[in-house]
């Protein structure tokens, strides 16, 4: 049925659907692993039984978001060479190694300190099972770190020469790693992480608070994450604009599909708010304008010249209505992160934060915006890359495989059946984790229980007194 | 910039462990999910799962090592033996897709556990017998053309293929049937030590066949193995299957429990040894040696540090979880 279908398409859709979900799952375990480690240090510091309590609670839920993020991560590993085989042979020197060193740590964490955190509470006392906590956000930090490299080089490569065979081949590893953009999308995809974690922890808050203000456990998670809210979203809003300048730097096809901008401004540029981009003529109908502003944004300065997509050959251009709309849903969920932290500080000061309706239905409706945004953003950047893989220098439509149709059609149906079956199940039992309120004296991880995420040291997943002696 | 021929072969080694690490550890507990449907729903099942339980998960990450160190190392390689393979691939992610999260839903979701108990089975057997078709795609012969894979997204099915796919769904069968000889006791033993008599003739049936008709696919393979002076060491690998083969059934047949296990897990080194003296030192047969496809000595030195120092921790705590887990299991849990 998608055989009318280009296999370019359909090879795109298929690494666009495996990653949009793959994508989900860590942006949530490194906000919550950090989150985790709060916790425990408050535990810590404070001896305050709910603290420890929302530590068992949500790291119930940690547990089945980190493996779907294996399970599906599994799949992206082979991604590259079967759909994307001719980017893989090009850039396998340089993205091979960096994907190599996520795989080491990612490994590494599983190896060890993953077990001790889930399960080795009593076993090994507070403080080393602190550090435990503390090296797995580290670690999921540590993957992200990676990942984002890679993902920075194809947007900015540098550090590289092409040898005889078309590979781009490693000259400056320093160069190749800490390239133009990487330092940007690194802190905006992390503080993107954080985000989404805290809208999440303030709708499970806000939910059990509607239903008990009382509640204990509730009343301190709605608290924490509203001021992580409060603190992280003016913060990503700077750090994406600083981000934005960094792209306008090296990517400007890409921004100026963003605003919009087909024609060139030569004394200031307006911002287009709202409008249908139109890619065959070139111009954004029923465009809803604000004089000055885009220059303002980008240049800082109100009748700064503005070069449009007209200057760029249009063979290099990105999807324009893709990346102006996916930008603007971005950016919408963005603002609206804004109000609900800033709602929450009027809340706090008016000592009406546990009490007020309202504020907590506007957050639980915000649980699930962080993944939208994060989506969103991922469009935005990935799209906006287009017509490259490796941007400028390996065009999308010579990077894949020669497959038919067929293949990459047959094989994507397959993947949206498996991931739909498979990923609703798990998020079902993360919804039911959640619809349970925290009580005091919470349960962790229930010994015995064969869990993806034990890793290779299960035997903490043990209870002592279910182990036998062993034979011989 | 140049190539290093050393540094070439270590990650040769280095990949070829990870892929045997991966091929024994991995297959038995993908050859207790091939076995499943054999056992009663309720206990015998629950023990045969408990068994795996602890250890499955670290087992697969040895294939994730595998698919990224080529991608790395040999990304020619890569980029050739996967769309060549498209299809087995995506059969085998998806098995293991389904078989992995079975683990997890069976316990969680009892009321489903029938449904969950089938998608652990028919994902391990997708996946063990994607594999070995993969294999023996890989061994008949890829077309390459310049860069690329040259031939259709079906040429990996023959009968050769099929052979060696059904031969590794047989040899994993056999891993899982004599890990339960050794974990397990009562009735369930007496029938995993049954099954590891029938599956054990059926793997030796299929190591002898694929072994018999991989001379015929290529002159070099048969240069490989049967020219003097090579013969002297060659035909020690068939020597030493059959050794291993009477081993393993005068062993079960008096009773032993552990040593069936080891003899298996020999058999697969040594089909592994035999597959490495077909092959080396081409990673594509004929087409593509493990130097044409190498990254720049830059890029292998670059990931030999990291590989180099997590490796051997990775080994070591693998190590412990299984000593820690010696020893029988039931069906209340794994120890």
């Amino acid at each position: 049925m998608l055989s009318h279908l280009d296999p370019l398409t359909l090879a795109r859709a298929q690494f666009g659907f495996t990653v949009a979900f793959h994508i989900i799952f860590p942006a949530f375990s490194i906000g919550l692993a950090s989150y985790l480690a709060v916790l425990e240090a408050l535990w810590l510091a404070t001896g305050r039984q709910v603290f420890l309590d929302l530590f068992k609670y949500w790291i119930k839920i940690f547990a089945i978001a980190f493996a779907m993020g294996v399970v599906s991560g599994l799949v992206m590993s082979y991604q590259f060479g079967t759909n994307w085989s001719v980017f893989a042979d090009k850039t396998g020197p340089i993205l091979g190694p960096m994907m190599a060193y996520e795989v080491l740590s990612a490994f590494f964490l599983e190896a060890g300190f993953l077990g001790v955190m889930l399960f080795g509470l009593h076993r090994v006392g507070p403080r080393l099972h602190f550090l435990a906590t503390l090296v797995v956000a580290l670690g999921t930090c540590f993957s992200a770190f990676w990942i984002l490299s890679v993902n920075s080089w194809m947007q900015t490569p540098q550090g590289f020469t092409i040898n005889a065979q078309g590979q781009f081949v490693p000259q400056d590893w320093w160069a190749i790693v800490f390239n133009p953009s990487f330092p940007y999308r690194l802190v905006h995809m992390v503080l993107a992480a954080y985000l989404t974690t805290a809208l999440v922890v303030g709708a499970v808050g806000a939910w059990h608070l509607l239903r008990d203000r009382r509640n204990p456990g509730a009343r301190v998670m709605f608290s924490m994450a509203m001021w992580m809210i409060a603190v992280v979203a003016p913060l990503q809003i700077a750090a994406g604009d600083a981000h934005g300048l960094n792209t306008l730097e090296h990517q400007p096809a890409k921004v100026l599909a963003m605003e919009g901008h087909f024609q060139s401004h030569p004394d200031g540029a307006p911002l287009i708010v709202f409008g249908l981009p139109d890619q065959e003529t070139g111009t954004v109908r029923y465009a809803v304008q604000i004089p000055k502003l885009s220059s303002l944004i980008l240049k800082h300065d109100l009748n700064a010249p503005l070069p449009g997509l007209d200057t760029i050959p249009r063979e290099n251009w990105p999807v324009v209505p893709v990346v102006f709309w996916s930008f603007r849903i971005m950016v919408g969920l963005g603002l609206a992160m804004l109000l609900l932290g800033l709602a929450s500080l009027w809340a706090r000061w008016r000592s009406k934060l546990y009490e007020w309706a309202p504020l907590h239905r506007f957050a639980l409706v915000m649980g699930p915006t962080g993944f939208l945004a994060v989506l969103a953003g991922w469009v935005t950047t990935e799209v906006g890359r287009q017509p490259f893989t490796v941007y400028g220098m390996l065009r999308t439509s010579a990077s894949a495989s020669s497959l038919s149709a067929q293949a990459v059609g047959t094989s994507l149906v397959a993947f949206v059946l498996v991931y739909f079956a498979v990923f609703s199940a798990g998020v079902l039992y993360i919804l039911r984790l959640m619809a349970k309120p925290p009580h005091p004296g919470e349960p962790g991880i229930q010994a015995g229980t064969p869990i993806r995420t034990a890793g290779i040291t299960p035997d903490l997943a043990v209870d002592p007194d279910r182990v036998l002696q062993p034979a011989g | 910039m140049g190539y290093s021929v050393d540094l070439t072969v270590v990650w040769a080694m280095i990949i070829a462990f990870a892929l045997l690490a991966y091929v024994v550890m991995d297959g038995f507990d993908l050859g207790i999910g091939i076995l499943f449907p054999v056992f009663r729903p309720g206990r015998e099942r629950d023990t045969a799962m408990n068994s795996v339980a602890p250890v499955w998960d670290g087992n697969e990450t040895w294939l994730v090592l595998g698919g990224g160190g080529l991608f790395a190392a040999f990304p020619l390689a890569y980029s050739i033996i996967l769309p060549a393979l498209y299809a087995p691939f995506m059969a085998m992610l998806l098995g293991l897709i389904f078989r992995g999260v079975a683990f997890e839903f069976r316990w969680r979701d009892p009321g489903h556990r029938a449904f969950w108990d089938v998608a652990f089975s028919a994902g391990s057997i997708v996946a063990a017998l994607a594999q070995g078709i993969a294999l023996g795609a890989l061994l008949q012969g890829i077309p390459v053309e310049g860069r690329a894979y040259a031939g259709g997204w079906g040429d990996w099915l023959s009968p050769f293929s099929l052979l060696v796919g059904l031969g590794l769904v047989c040899g994993y069968a056999l891993l899982g049937a004599t890990w339960l000889v050794m974990r397990t006791d009562g009735a369930l033993q007496q029938q995993a030590r049954c099954l590891s008599v029938w599956f054990g003739a059926a793997t030796l049936t299929a190591i002898a066949l694929v072994s018999a008709a991989t001379p015929f696919l290529g002159a070099a393979y048969w240069q490989r193995w049967l020219t003097m002076p090579n013969v002297l060491f060659t035909a020690q690998v068939p020597l030493l299957v059959v050794i291993a083969g009477y081993a393993l059934f005068h062993q079960l047949r008096h009773g032993a429990e552990r040593s069936p296990f080891l003899i298996a897990l020999g058999l697969f080194f040594l089909s592994f040894v035999g597959l490495g003296i077909s092959l080396f030192p081409d990673v594509i047969p004929t087409q593509v040696t493990i130097w044409e496809a190498a990254s720049p000595a830059s890029s292998q030195r670059f990931m030999l540090v990291g590989a180099a120092v997590l490796i051997p921790l990775i080994l070591a705590y693998t190590s412990y979880a299984y000593w820690v887990f010696r020893g029988k299991v039931d069906a209340e849990g794994y120890h």
